[in-house]
């Protein structure tokens, strides 16, 4: 956005914003864009680099993800389950993607998909909570109380809104020792009947002589509010110039409101307006697939290849776009052999998927080998902390070990830095 | 010194109803901290809320489970959880011997053991059940460091003479016993090698269980002293360690008194003194001028906000559907505090940390709830106040009352306020 742009857009969104939200007071948009776009690199239109992250809960059956279509033991371990060779999308003579993750198969033609096989990390845990507290809290040997995004706004004193997540509840990665990120409802400000943003922002007072605890509780209200209104005027601000005349929230989102193409949608529409959050959480459930697994599983992969596909499409028309690298992950992958009733049980490592304008493609780490197995599951080949310790070094510019709580993650050539 | 009277029934208990705060006005401070620290007679209240009987974890036997059995088995765990949950906050509420009740909830805060690894609601309810059946703090040290739900925790089964795990030794002298900075890493080896040969199952949530060939039996030396430690004998002579008594008078000091100012060396002392019975360090502490002085402020954590807010509108736990359990439980979840999970064997997180931006959603959520069960008729502000046990609005909630036409909003914006949610 050049500086008459985003002056029109300014003014756009103060408009936009109504007098409601101006009465509720406190810093807008108009006034974040001002001062987050002062110093930030050689375009300040463009902003910093900036990282989505998605989590698929319930365990992603990473062998029929990414599938080890050549490998005799894959179609023997689930008959019923395995997918031909020939139907399978070809990443390599010995992987391809799922037959419905067309929009993948683009991306990596295009060189946006990078493809990390194997990952998990030491003595796997099957809990679904447990695994999934420990892929954010980014501690696979003690439970911590932060999550590693958490801990990189306490790091860099953020405020709340440089982490939002667009899931119904804050998820634990997001949760510093002293700072939290924010979690924004899709579909407007949620609040009880009865209780407008007035009426929150008049509990956001502050009065002369009180504790400083009762201050902090005070301003949580108006952060809450403000963060809300932040988003709600990226929604419904005008589109920049460079973004064309797409209207993106009309995209086939399938799964109802708060689809993840949704919530794609929202983070679309904050980054290009230029809304001062670095990371953006968003959220796909429902891949604990025990039975009948191969309907299901292909009608949620579906909906993560169109969401995500089109996602990153439209990052590549802007240029804060440009900036924006995604993330994929489950807590765990699934059992190698197939159970009884045509699905799979949790099981352990799986591929991860690092996608966008700055991902450079191809395959990383190794896939682990099917025959070689801990107790019927796969072995880990790479450590999660690893990827999640490049995007730390390459999107967020910071220390991977100083939020990895010591580790000493292995980087990985994922993302182009610079320009 | 009225004002200390509702400051020490709020910390000492999980927020008091209204005729609580007036009986003890009447009989003053001194009056109603031996009252509360010392109840005469059973707890009429608690005996409406009998501790649950969950039967067999369905786990238990079940070592290659189907797909069927074991959908079957995660859905009866996930029940229990449900009961358990409910049975506490229900319990906390009806409880008339409230200081009882919040120094239970600090030793599950101070063991922060928690469900989402141990996996068996059964193994929580025997640690619960453990430790409010313990005397003082010496037997449930002993009691603890045998515990399955800890020992699993901790990884305390990994723990072999062959393949030592230090976890459980390391949190025993950092975060249950000493604290910082009165040990070395050589006092953690050796303490890890006197807790090796204990293993869980889940048929018998009493007790861990020793196997003898997997404990390490050679001498250790442990702050000095080389014996043939175990379990038992570690923790009774970590027990001993005059840095034991003031370290659990500091975290009684971090829970009632200041989450942010330290403990002065005087508290600490008086504390102390009446260690091991907790609550005589509890009552050393009330009566502890730095505490009365009320200079201190705390965060209320969640679960003393929502229980607070269920005794003074006279809600039951024990009435909610299970929707409603969800919502209250989903609801404490996004405040950062559910019963029998806390996020890490550190415990609770404190003071500010609970308020942030996304729990203000969160609180608002939960107050709506609430309100709706609460059976009020036409109240005003100064009624809400008497209700809720604040002593005088500020200015700023004093105007949004007023604007408030229904019960319901009052309600909301009373529990929801600034001066509600610190003590």
């Amino acid at each position: 956005m050049d500086a008459l742009t985003r002056r029109r857009f300014l003014l756009a969104s103060a408009a936009a914003g109504g007098a409601a939200a101006l009465a509720a007071g406190g810093v807008g948009l108009a006034e974040l864009l001002a001062t987050a776009t002062g110093g930030d690199g050689p375009d300040p239109g463009e902003g910093p680099d900036k990282l989505v992250i998605v989590t698929l809960y319930g365990g992603n059956d990473g062998l029929n993800t990414v599938v080890p279509y050549a490998d005799p033991a894959y179609h023997s371990a689930r008959p019923e389950l395995a997918y031909d060779p020939e139907r399978v999308l070809h990443l390599d003579e010995s992987l391809g993607l799922n037959p419905v993750m067309t929009g993948f198969k683009r991306l990596w033609d295009s060189k946006q998909l990078g493809v990390v096989l194997g990952v998990g990390y030491p003595r796997p845990d099957r809990s679904h909570f447990r695994s999934m507290d420990i892929w954010q809290t980014a501690s696979p040997a003690v439970p911590v109380p932060t999550g590693w995004v958490g801990r990189w706004l306490d790091g860099t004193k953020a405020s709340a809104e440089a982490a939002v997540s667009f899931e119904p509840a804050l998820p634990p990665l997001l949760v510093g020792a002293t700072r939290v990120g924010a979690c924004v409802a899709l579909g407007g400000l949620q609040l009880p009947q009865g209780i407008d943003a007035e009426l929150v922002a008049a509990l956001g007072r502050i009065q002369d002589g009180e504790s400083e605890l009762e201050m902090h509780a005070a301003e949580a209200y108006r952060d809450f509010l403000r963060i809300d209104k932040l988003v709600r005027q990226a929604e419904n601000a005008e589109l920049p110039a460079d973004a064309g005349d797409l209207s993106l929230l009309s995209s086939t989102a399938t799964g109802g409101g708060s689809s993840l193409a949704a919530q794609l949608a929202l983070v679309t529409r904050c980054v290009e307006a230029g809304v001062p959050t670095r990371v953006y959480s968003v959220s796909l459930g429902g891949f604990d697939t025990h039975a009948n697994e191969r309907v299901g599983h292909e009608s949620l992969l579906k909906q993560l290849d169109e969401a995500l596909s089109a996602f990153v499409h439209r990052l590549a028309r802007t240029r804060a776009g440009r900036r924006v690298t995604v993330v994929v992950y489950s807590e765990f992958g699934r059992r190698v052999r197939a159970n009884a009733s045509d699905g799979t049980d949790h099981g352990t490592a799986g591929p991860l998927f690092v996608m966008g304008p700055r991902t450079v493609g191809g395959l990383y780490g190794e896939q682990p080998s099917l025959t070689d197995l801990d107790n019927g599951d796969l072995k880990a080949t790479t450590d999660f902390r690893d990827v999640f310790g490049t995007l730390i070094g390459s999107v967020l510019q910071a220390d991977p070990a100083e939020y990895l709580n010591g580790y000493e993650a292995k980087l990985l050539p994922l993302v182009r830095t610079g320009i | 010194m009225s004002d200390n009277v509702a400051m020490l029934l709020r910390r000492a208990g999980f927020g008091p109803t209204a005729s609580e705060l007036a009986a003890a006005k009447k009989a003053g401070y001194a009056a109603t901290v031996a009252r509360l620290t010392a109840p005469s007679g059973p707890d009429r209240g608690a005996a409406a809320a009998p501790m649950p009987d969950l039967g067999r974890d369905p786990f238990d036997n079940l070592p290659n489970p189907t797909t069927e059995q074991r959908a079957a088995a995660e859905s009866t765990r996930k029940a229990h959880t449900d009961a358990i949950i409910r049975w506490w906050l229900d319990r906390l509420t009806v409880a008339d011997h409230q200081a009882t009740e919040k120094l239970m909830f600090f030793w599950h805060g101070h063991w922060a053991t928690s469900i989402r690894k141990v996996g068996s609601p059964q193994f929580m309810l025997a640690q619960h059940q453990k430790i409010r059946e313990s005397p003082n703090f010496k037997v449930m040290a002993r009691r603890l460091v045998s515990d399955p739900a800890l020992v699993y925790w901790l990884d305390g089964q990994l723990n072999t003479k062959d393949a030592p795990n230090e976890n459980l030794a390391r949190e025993l002298m950092e975060l249950f016993m000493l604290g910082i900075g009165h040990y070395s890493e050589r006092d953690v080896k050796e303490a890890g090698r006197a807790l090796t040969g204990w293993r869980t199952d889940l048929g018998v949530p009493s007790t861990a269980i020793y196997f003898p060939a997997d404990h390490d039996a050679a001498p250790k030396t442990i702050l000095g002293r080389t014996a043939n430690f175990d379990a038992y004998t570690l923790v009774d002579f970590l027990a001993k360690q005059p840095a034991c008594a003031r370290f659990i008078a500091s975290r009684l000091w971090f829970r009632y008194g200041s989450s942010h100012e330290p403990i002065i060396d005087a508290t600490q002392k008086r504390i102390a003194a009446a260690f091991p019975v907790g609550m005589q360090m509890l009552r050393a502490l009330f009566e502890d001028e730095e505490f009365r002085s009320g200079r201190h402020r705390l965060v209320k954590q969640p679960v003393e906000w929502l229980v607070g807010a269920m005794r003074q509108l006279n809600i039951r736990p024990a009435h909610f559907s299970q929707k409603t359990l969800s919502q209250v439980v989903s609801g404490l979840n996004g405040l950062g505090q559910v019963p029998f999970a806390p996020q890490s064997v550190g415990g609770w997180p404190s003071g500010t940390a609970w308020l942030n931006s996304a729990a203000a959603q969160v609180r608002l959520g939960l107050a709506d709830l609430l309100a709706g069960f609460a059976e009020v008729d036409g109240m005003n502000a100064e009624e809400l106040a008497n209700v809720l046990a604040i002593e005088t609005w500020t200015n700023r909630t004093y105007l949004a009352l007023k604007q408030a036409k229904e019960p319901r909003k009052l309600l909301i914006i009373g529990l929801a306020s600034p001066e509600y949610l610190v003590s």
